[in-house]
């Protein structure tokens, strides 16, 4: 009889936390946060404006970094990796998916999506095929050559979600993903961020103001003045 | 590739701004590039001068002449290889507007001393056989329509009287520095006719061409010389061509600085157009170069972004403005040809536009570059949306 698999923690938490000098005025973000990520899991950050939600996704994807404790992900604590090893874990290990989709508007679908691969090895049929891949997911296969102002807002999403899974990345995350969008769009993003955490097994953390989106994940975390007040037992 | 292909895509998404500025590169490079080559044109006589002749003039001023006399004691010094001289005519052609460069020079060696000027055999045999022949360079031929056979008048302001002249040869330059603009005749058919009408002016040279054997020998000719005439009626003021040239350089030398000076100003008020150009542009996309960040790309990739598309636009502009400088500066040659009759744009000059371009590119890229690599990743996404 196989035995049931170990939930493995992926992103580790410990006492993080930041404060931005407002004038003279260091104003504490986030005071003491700590929390594990188990691999695979569908995280929602929720909070008011001004939680320090969107800050603590920032340091978990390395965008940012803390002014004391730690972050392991993987067994890596990413507060003591220099700039360009940041960069370099970044463009490994997380796909980022944003509110306002981000996508470099001089560039098609296709190029947006290849854009990360330009930092590999890959050859540029071996990127062909993975930007084709990616797109497929998304369902925007017909959608190469448009550039995004020729694509709607959900279309773009899913271009940016392709551009976010291309690499393959272990960890997604995704600040206010339908935060721009309608709903019948955000529906689309949602169940298409789903279907990445159950099939592909991506580890997602997303922070979001809106209660449908957060049903879809896992577990929620609620910020509040930079305090974590739900933590699931 | 990618990178070509997004800089470019980048420099255009502002298409009218980046055109204003590609143009106004274009213009800057176009009037830098005239203007060097008016400066360059202003010495076109003492870069084309010959290391191998010194000048013998009238010590006092070029005003007055020298005896024809001299010509005997000069050849005969040593080192001398051979010896000519000329007369400055100033005659006019139909009207003043018409000014060009004419010489009474002795037929027989002139052009020997002066190589540079190639005359075809026949047409010098033909021009040594008639007194009152002449020589005419050939854009002066052909601006003013000249064949060989022609006859030409010439109205004298120095030499009163209108001196008619038949067109002998027609001279092409050895290489594109000779001027092809003047004109030649007969020291004999002046002297004569002097000896006519006003004697007491007959027999005088304005300057004694001397060619040398050896360049390193001219400091001593040239003293040896002047020695040889010293306290006679007209002493000798004796240096090379080159200097001699200069002489009429030196007194405009003050409009060749001013212009210079011009020249430069252009290059930097365009550094600044291009600047704020790039500036405007950074600022804009501070947010782009934030998500660069996110998705790995590094400060030395966004870095090569900046300074790409500032690179792409000054060396786009600077290229037209290139290509139009050899059109343009022909034009003008052509409208300014009586002022200066070789009107070249220099290799020097074209690789000046191209490391202007390159500087003015590098430097205007510097701060943007400095501000959207340091931007945090933050911060720059934060000013999206």
């Amino acid at each position: 009889m196989a035995l049931p698999l170990q939930p493995q923690i992926m992103v580790s938490l410990n006492a993080v936390s930041k404060a931005y000098q407002r004038g003279n005025q260091p104003v504490l973000v986030l005071e003491s946060i700590s929390f594990d990520i188990i691999r695979g899991e569908f995280l929602a950050l929720m909070g008011p404006s001004g939680s320090g939600k969107s800050t603590l996704l920032n340091l978990i994807a390395g965008i940012d970094t803390v002014d004391s404790g730690s972050i392991v992900i993987d067994g890596v604590d990413i507060a003591t990796l220099k700039e360009a090893e940041l960069a370099r874990w970044r463009a490994a290990n997380v796909g980022f998916i944003f509110q306002f989709y981000n996508l470099i508007p001089v560039l098609t679908a296709f190029e947006n999506v290849e854009l990360p691969l330009m930092l590999t090895s890959l050859t540029k049929r071996e990127r062909r095929d993975h930007v084709e891949a990616a797109l497929e997911v998304v369902g925007l296969l017909d959608r190469l050559e448009h550039t995004p102002s020729q694509l709607s807002g959900g279309q773009q999403q899913r271009v940016a979600i392709a551009r976010a899974i291309v690499t393959d990345p272990a960890i997604l995350v995704a600040d206010e993903p339908t935060g721009d969008l309608d709903r019948v769009s955000a529906e689309e993003i949602l169940a298409l961020m789903t279907r990445l955490n159950s099939e592909q097994h991506k580890t997602i953390i997303m922070v979001t103001h809106d209660p449908r989106a957060a049903e879809k994940a896992h577990i929620i975390h609620h910020l509040e003045k930079g305090l974590l007040t739900d933590v699931p037992g | 590739m990618f990178l070509v292909k997004l800089l470019i895509r980048n420099a255009f998404r502002h298409r009218l701004r980046t055109l204003l500025t590609i143009l106004g590169i274009t213009v800057a490079i176009l009037a830098y590039g005239l203007l060097q080559t008016v400066v360059t044109a202003w010495y076109a006589g003492v870069n084309g001068s010959s290391s191998t002749r010194l000048i013998s003039r009238n010590a006092v001023s070029l005003v007055f002449s020298l005896p024809l006399a001299y010509q005997e004691r000069i050849r005969h010094l040593e080192g001398v290889t051979g010896l000519t001289y000329e007369n400055w005519f100033g005659g006019v052609y139909i009207t003043e507007k018409n000014f060009f460069p004419n010489f009474a020079v002795d037929a027989k060696s002139y052009f020997t001393i002066y190589p540079e000027f190639v005359l075809p055999p026949e047409q010098k045999r033909a021009f040594l056989l008639d007194r009152k022949g002449c020589v005419a360079g050939k854009k002066l031929a052909e601006r003013f329509g000249w064949k060989v056979g022609d006859t030409v008048s010439l109205k004298g302001t120095i030499y009163p009287g209108t001196w008619e002249f038949v067109v002998r040869g027609i001279y092409g330059g050895a290489d594109k520095s000779t001027d092809e603009s003047q004109f030649f005749f007969h020291w004999d058919y002046l002297n004569e006719t002097l000896k006519k009408t006003i004697a007491r002016r007959a027999d005088q040279v304005g300057v004694y061409v001397i060619g040398l054997k050896n360049p390193q020998s001219a400091p001593e000719i040239a003293l040896a010389v002047d020695a040889t005439f010293r306290n006679s009626l007209a002493e000798t003021l004796t240096e090379t061509e080159k200097a001699f040239q200069l002489s009429f350089v030196s007194m405009t030398e003050a409009i060749v600085v001013a212009i210079r000076i011009v020249s430069f100003v252009v290059i930097i008020i365009i550094m600044v157009v291009v600047a704020n150009t790039m500036a405007m542009t950074a600022r804009e996309r501070i947010g782009e170069y934030a998500i660069f960040k996110a998705l790995g790309f590094t400060g030395y990739h966004i870095a090569g972004m900046v300074f790409g598309e500032s690179l792409f636009i000054t060396l786009t502009g600077g290229t037209i403005g290139i290509l139009l400088t050899f059109p343009v500066a022909a034009k003008f040659g052509e409208i300014m040809g009586t002022f200066f009759p070789v009107f070249q744009v220099e290799r020097a000059t074209l690789t000046a536009d191209i490391v202007f371009c390159g500087i003015v590119g590098i430097i205007a890229a510097v701060f943007p570059t400095w501000r959207a690599v340091r931007i945090k990743i933050a911060d720059g996404l934060r000013r999206i949306g």
